[in-house]
């Protein structure tokens, strides 16, 4: 198995990495934030069509590159690290897995290429957020495929065109594909401490829902580990540049007559935190190789979504400590980050529920060998 | 070389002269005039100017056929790759075979009770008479002093210069009665470190390495060896020390005494690796508290592992760039092995009170829980290895120094 990235992969990063410093700086995402639907038409069709990155994981024969989870995730860590505002994860990479894994093959010949190109922007709905074992609860669909009730957080829910859906049916879970506006289909936005990831809470009545495909529990807990081991890698990318820029403000800011970095309480801080970010990469990367070697279930995703969430919480908690009151002001830009950290935090499992999966995994695995 | 070269030339000096029933030091003897004792050094002194690569095609050779090498335990490895470094030749010649054979054994004499992270500024005196040096002071966390021969030692031979200016390096007998030894038992019982008393100890003019006034170049090449050790991990004794015949049994003997010292090194570590079954053995894997401490410490551990592994395969890859390996891994042992005696607290509850033979996997677990405060310490503390990681990696400023100055001006302990 892979230990390292390649030297293609090393130069596609680098081309990914100048993108975002380039396209999402600051002042871009601060403009988007205060926006409805948190994004520029105009860069999503740079980043996909020149890029074409929305399709870099999907498979060939479906309008995408064939690439995998750790390309997939260089283009995460370059978007966490800038803090990119769009669709990408909702349509790329929830939407995208979600018709990769659960669809058939009709629906994938005919939706994969529209996301691979980025001219369809989808969002996948699922009722529960926190763990795949608690998906379809809240909507229902009966026999003729018509959909109820209501996922009350849905990525990007107000700029998609067409609502991928994981309903509850009379025995199992059913894929259904819904354009955003058909009959009875309501949706709100809501207010999330990220400004930067939009969300809405998405009611459906009586919506009358194609249905695309069955959502087994083992393919399930396979899109879960591939779209969390996705979101790690945008949570290093962000942590990562929070340590970058928290140590350059020691570095420059005097108290006392010398720079605040010099002090030992500081340094040890930043020296923490550095090494729970090379962990926290490596065990990101590490998931990223073994989603690519195989379709074996390991604890390794849910060991990178459980540590990238709590290094990134704790490189924000202390990236604003470090810069004392200037730290806890809207106009210093730390915040942007340090609400991003709280909601990925949050998002596909808070750590301690990876953290229970991880054992499970483990107490199975000895249980086979 | 190629391996073959190496296979067929080693073979026929093995053929020739090895035999199970030599003594270890005449078997040794043979190793160190054929240069198959240190086939890295150079030719001129006891080695074959081999490669590290072809080096290691000999070890494996040696281990393949279960063949007595070199001692190599403990701190005589440090004193042999000093002295290859630094020394004279007729210190080259007079040392290094006995070190090879295993005839003297050697001990690091560095740390003082004044100067433990701070190693430069050490206070034992070296004073120079016609003749010879003049060593007085302290030194401490010695281990293997008890049995050595000679020591590696640091001195102050100038106390007018600045603190890294005036130190020398000495090769020390410690035969001789101005050198005094005394176990240092640990709050774990075990007494793997000495203490050092040094009164008019003498050390002949030879027996200087480098320059009066070089001691801290010098020395940090011995530290430097020693880190490597530190990452490598200890020799847990050759494969050969199972077999057979007089050399074996000379050989067992030699390990257990080298090997004494590092006995409880596994538990200062934390024994994660015990902790699953320890979980099952006694039911605490139900509780849900606990497994998330163990999926915390598992995440830890894996992710050391893997990280260590990165690094490794990104040099093989010829990749450039620092990487903050070394302190890094260091301070994440210490929190693994914390965390590690943590988790075996709750598994354990109330039993965690027992020691002894009969307590928990025969004492294990107690002594990891009363050992592992000596990870964040030895080989460096955790605070200096974060201060490491801050400057040289992060590039954080420098604290600024009371230390500059002639060395006698500079406040220390009880001064």
């Amino acid at each position: 198995m892979q230990a390292v990235l390649s030297d293609d992969q090393v130069q596609f990063k680098q081309v990914v990495h100048r993108f975002f410093d380039t396209h999402s700086s600051t002042t871009a995402v601060r403009q988007l934030a205060e926006t409805e639907t948190g994004f520029d038409p105009l860069v999503w069709s740079q980043l996909s069509e020149t890029l074409g990155l929305p399709g870099t994981h999907l498979s060939e024969q479906y309008g995408g590159h064939g690439f995998g989870p750790v390309e997939l995730g260089i283009i995460l860590e370059e978007m966490g690290r800038t803090l990119y505002c769009g669709p990408f994860f909702s349509s790329a990479v929830m939407a995208g897995y979600a018709l990769e894994l659960f669809a058939d093959e009709a629906a994938k010949i005919q939706r994969l290429p529209q996301i691979a190109d980025g001219s369809i922007r989808a969002t996948l709905i699922l009722d529960d957020l926190n763990q795949p074992s608690q998906v379809g609860r809240l909507i229902e669909a009966n026999q003729v495929g018509a959909l109820t009730g209501s996922a009350p957080i849905v990525l990007d829910g107000c700029s998609a065109d067409v609502f991928i859906i994981v309903a509850r049916e009379d025995s199992g879970l059913g894929l259904y594909a819904l354009a955003a506006n058909a009959q009875g289909v309501e949706v709100l936005a809501q207010e999330s401490i990220d400004m930067t990831r939009k969300v809405a809470r998405v009611s459906l009545h009586q919506s009358a829902g194609t249905r695309i495909g069955t959502v087994t529990q083992k393919a399930l807990n396979r899109f879960w580990d591939l779209v969390s081991v996705a979101l790690a890698h945008e949570m290093i990318g962000g942590a990562a540049r929070l340590l970058d820029e928290t140590v350059e403000y020691t570095k420059g800011r005097y108290q006392f007559g010398r720079p605040i970095g010099s002090f030992q309480a500081l340094k040890h801080r930043c020296a923490d935190l550095l090494m729970s970010l090379e962990f926290a990469k490596a065990a990101t990367h590490h998931a990223g190789f073994c989603l690519a070697a195989s379709d074996q279930e390991t604890v390794y995703p849910s060991m990178a979504k459980a540590m990238a969430a709590d290094c990134f919480m704790d490189m924000a908690r202390a990236a604003i400590q470090l810069r004392g009151g200037i730290g806890f002001t809207w106009e210093n830009d730390t915040h942007l980050w340090f609400k991003r950290a709280k909601c990925d935090e949050v998002l596909l499992g808070a750590p301690h529920r990876h953290r229970a999966r991880m054992i499970d995994i483990l107490q199975e695995t000895q249980h086979v060998a | 070389m190629s391996h073959d070269w190496i296979s067929a030339e080693l073979g026929a000096f093995l053929d020739a002269e090895f035999s199970p029933d030599l003594s270890l030091v005449e078997w040794r003897r043979r190793l160190v005039s054929a240069g198959w004792a240190a086939p890295a050094w150079p030719a001129a002194y006891f080695g074959r100017d081999f490669s590290q690569a072809e080096a290691l095609v000999v070890s494996q050779i040696f281990a393949e056929r279960r063949i007595v090498g070199a001692a190599q335990v403990g701190p005589r490895r440090l004193a042999a790759e000093t002295i290859l470094a630094h020394g004279t030749p007729e210190q080259k010649q007079r040392y290094l075979p006995k070190i090879l054979t295993g005839e003297h054994a050697w001990c690091q004499l560095f740390s003082e009770p004044g100067s433990g992270s701070d190693l430069a500024g050490a206070s034992t005196r070296a004073d120079r008479k016609t003749d010879h040096w003049l060593i007085n002071g302290q030194k401490v966390w010695n281990t293997s002093a008890h049995h050595a021969d000679f020591g590696i030692l640091v001195a102050r031979s100038n106390w007018d210069l600045p603190k890294h200016q005036g130190l020398s390096y000495f090769l020390i007998d410690m035969r001789q009665p101005g050198v005094e030894v005394r176990p240092l038992k640990q709050m774990n019982g075990h007494a793997s470190f000495n203490e050092v008393f040094l009164t008019d100890a003498r050390v002949p003019l030879d027996d200087l390495v480098g320059d009066e006034g070089q001691g801290w170049a010098v020395a940090t090449t011995t530290l430097s060896i020693e880190r490597q050790g530190f990452a490598r991990g200890r020799s847990q004794g050759a494969p050969a020390a199972a077999s057979a015949g007089r050399v074996y049994e000379e050989l067992a003997r030699e390990l257990e005494i080298d090997n004494e010292p590092y006995t409880w090194y596994p538990q200062r570590e934390g024994r994660p690796d015990l902790i699953l079954q320890r979980a099952q053995e006694t039911g605490a894997i139900e509780n849900d508290a606990v497994r998330q401490e163990i999926a915390k410490l598992f995440c830890l551990t894996e992710a050391a592992r893997i990280s260590a592994g990165q690094v490794s395969a990104h040099q093989k890859s010829g990749g450039q760039g620092m990487l903050p390996a070394g302190s890094i891994g260091k301070l994440g042992a210490s929190v693994i092995a914390r965390k590690a005696a943590h988790v075996h607290t709750m598994i354990s509850g109330a039993s965690a009170m027992l020691s002894g033979p009969h307590s928990a996997v025969d004492g294990i677990i107690a002594e990891t829980l009363i050992s592992v405060p000596a990870i964040s310490i030895a080989g460096g503390t955790d605070e200096i290895q974060r201060n490491i990681i801050a400057e040289r990696v992060l590039g954080m400023p420098k604290e600024q120094r009371m230390d500059t100055g002639p060395f006698r001006d500079i406040p220390r302990n009880g001064h």
